[in-house]
């Protein structure tokens, strides 16, 4: 990727909000700010005034590695002949009914 | 008692109301986009600390004034706002050297009236401890960041503080109001709070590598004896209150 930081600007930061405890974090936006600290501190700023969390991940956007969309032939069309893959073919006994 | 209880109530609010009142200011002028809504977040935090404690003071005035009377119908004269929350803004690290102070010793005054025998003193200031420790979280960061960052923001943040630092002292001169206060188990003990106010300041200019600033001023925002910036404020504050009384929206 490239750096996110142009010119005078601060990097940009992507943040992850987790709603309540055993819930992921969630990508919900990204912001600007000169380092970690003050990224959680605008992530609390602009994200969580609602209530809507109680942790927070902020990581730089530049260290973020994304697939390229170029890609998209090499990387999932392969998957998409491979029933097998999918735990579809087992038979259930009766008892366990809610699979 | 219940005058005593008045003034000390009202100080408590109009302190939080003045310093919304100026971090509004800020709204659409901030350094960058999210130091404006953290700015507008601090404010709206203090604001409602404000309208809490306006509200019980007016029920202990007994005379039918609310929230509304308190904070647009009074002059300057009866603002009892210490004169530190009424300073200008200045650059965006004065506003940081004010909130600094302010802030580091309002977190430390609720929290010492969280034991308030005042049971509604104590739930206001329950909320709004929690509150001020991120304030002070905000304000501290900024200034070590300004402090120990360029050249330039480091002389703007020694600048901010020279500024505002003199009217530091009147945030802790007990007056006879803050004395009965405290015999009565109501106020928070500003003696006490000192020492601890001074040694988180000290560390955070310590880190910033900050001049702690000598130096008073005459301050006496919260007998009722205020800056010329005060009345500035009301204007704009009052205005719409003042020229359509009542008016509602």
């Amino acid at each position: 990727m490239t750096d996110t930081t142009t010119g005078t600007e601060w990097p940009l930061w992507e943040v992850f909000i987790r709603a309540r405890g055993g819930l992921d974090h969630r990508h919900c936006g990204s912001l600007r700010a000169p380092d970690a600290e003050m990224a959680l501190m605008n992530a609390r700023d602009a994200y969580t005034r609602r209530g809507e969390g109680h942790s927070i991940w902020v990581v730089k956007a530049a260290d973020i590695h994304a697939s390229n969309p170029d890609d998209k032939g090499s990387f999932y069309d392969p998957a998409d002949d491979k029933v097998y893959r999918h735990p579809s073919f087992y038979r259930l006994p009766d008892e366990v009914d809610r699979m | 008692m219940a005058g005593e209880l008045f003034t000390y109530t009202l100080r408590l609010g109009d302190s939080a109301l003045i310093l919304a009142q100026r971090l509004a200011e800020w709204t659409g002028h901030a350094p960058i986009l999210e130091e404006d809504m953290a700015l507008a977040n601090l404010g709206l935090d203090l604001l409602g600390q404000a309208r809490s404690f306006l509200t019980y003071a007016g029920e202990i005035e007994g005379k039918g004034r609310g929230e509304d009377d308190l904070a647009f119908h009074r002059d300057a004269w009866e603002f009892r706002n210490v004169t530190l929350a009424e300073l200008p803004n200045g650059d965006f690290a004065q506003t940081m050297a004010r909130h600094l102070l302010f802030a580091g010793w309002y977190e430390l005054v609720l929290q010492g009236l969280t034991r308030s025998t005042d049971e509604r003193l104590a739930a206001i200031a329950e909320k709004g401890v929690k509150e001020m420790a991120y304030h002070w979280r905000h304000a501290a960061e900024w200034t070590i960041r300004l402090g120990d960052g360029t050249e330039e923001s480091h002389r703007r943040m020694q600048a901010g503080l020279e500024a505002v630092w003199g009217h530091m002292p009147e945030l802790f001169a007990a007056d006879a109001v803050d004395e009965a206060m405290l015999a009565a188990g109501i106020g928070a003990d500003l003696a006490a709070i000192r020492p601890i106010w001074d040694a988180r300041v000290d560390a955070v200019l310590a880190e910033a590598t900050l001049g702690r600033p000598q130096g008073r001023v005459r301050s006496n925002g919260k007998q009722g004896v205020h800056s010329e910036y005060l009345g500035h404020i009301l204007a704009e504050m009052q205005f719409l209150q003042r020229a359509y009384p009542g008016m509602e929206w």
